[in-house]
């Protein structure tokens, strides 16, 4: 579907554009922290249903035999001016949800993924998802008080990740930190297209 | 028209009791819009004044809906605002649309977004957060 207008009643309201930018990540990386720190409003939640077979009925019938779960979708904003917003998802940890990454991502500008340097391999599919649809993102290494400290050039090998995908060190708490990971999303997203953005 | 939002929370239950109401009670059973494309960052923009007395059908949720996109609100936070599951928004947004009581703007695809003047605009703009 188009969009739908009303051009002859809208008389000077503008719609903005809201850019979506999702948050992944294994559990406990911080990501509901860093959607935190960097929302402009207290982070959102919403849900989506999980519905059994037998969707695209009309019919109330057989619903209540349906079994439906919840997921949980926390989200934040950021408004860049009048016309822009980003709107941050963190994305549902388990693998069963990957349904609800595709609608999350689908018109995604990017993502950012977030490693626990503690638990490596728990964004390892992340990576591949984004990897595998061809979504930009970057990964920000969230520095835990407890957690050791590596060169990025480690986990950039333990990642096997592509030389042109930029790492990050983060504080998922902080806002400035979270602040340049997002940049660093979107100039990566400018480069990509051929277009940089030019440093200040 | 009231002008709060509904307050779900019962006192003799917490969130771990789960829905209290079955999600798609409201809609009749409908799990899928009328329409598809409900993005979540899609803005839901109310008709101007619209007559909602003619549709004595609609569901309170439906008013609050018309409501809170008055003044233009993506899909993800008009679900927030109800608290409802963005599965049941979608399908009461395609019953307000059936009856051309909002429009909906879809969001550019980020993969084909209108210039690159944008990209800039957002790293400006988070320079200067």
């Amino acid at each position: 579907m188009d969009s739908v207008r009303y051009d002859g009643e809208r008389r000077g309201r503008r719609v903005p554009i809201a850019l979506k930018i999702l948050v992944a990540g294994g559990f406990g990386a911080g990501k509901t922290t860093l959607v935190s720190a960097l929302s402009e409003v207290r982070p959102l939640q919403t849900e989506e249903i999980l519905t059994g077979a037998g969707i695209g009925t009309d019919d109330i019938s057989g619903v209540e035999t349906k079994s439906t779960t919840t997921v949980a979708m926390d989200f934040g904003r950021i408004t860049i001016n009048d016309d822009l917003q980003l709107y941050l998802f963190g994305t549902p940890g388990q693998d069963r949800f990957w349904f609800l990454w595709d609608e999350l991502a689908f018109g995604a500008l990017g993502a950012v993924v977030l490693a626990d340097t503690r638990r490596l391999a728990d964004c390892f599919p992340s990576i591949d998802y984004f990897e595998q649809r061809g979504i930009p993102f970057v990964v920000g290494v969230n520095c835990f008080d407890d957690s050791r400290r590596f060169s990025l050039e480690a986990v950039r090998r333990a990642l096997d990740l592509d030389p042109d995908v930029p790492m990050v060190l983060c504080d998922a708490r902080d806002r400035q930190s979270g602040k340049t990971v997002l940049i660093s999303l979107v100039e990566h997203v400018a480069r990509q297209r051929g277009e940089p953005v030019p440093t200040p | 028209m009231r002008t709060d939002l509904p307050e779900h929370r019962h006192e003799w239950l917490d969130d771990d009791a789960g829905p209290v109401v079955r999600p798609y009670t409201l809609t009749g059973g409908r799990v899928r819009p009328s329409a598809d494309g409900f993005d979540l960052v899609a803005y839901v923009l109310a008709k101007p004044d619209p007559d909602l007395a003619a549709y004595p059908e609609l569901h309170p949720e439906h008013r609050l809906l018309v409501e809170l996109a008055g003044r233009g609100t993506p899909v993800v936070e008009l679900a927030a605002g109800l608290d409802l599951a963005v599965g049941v928004v979608r399908v009461l947004l395609g019953d307000l649309l059936s009856r051309g009581l909002v429009a909906v703007h879809q969001p550019p695809r980020a993969t084909y977004l209108p210039d690159n003047d944008i990209l800039k605009a957002v790293v400006s703009g988070l320079r200067a957060l």
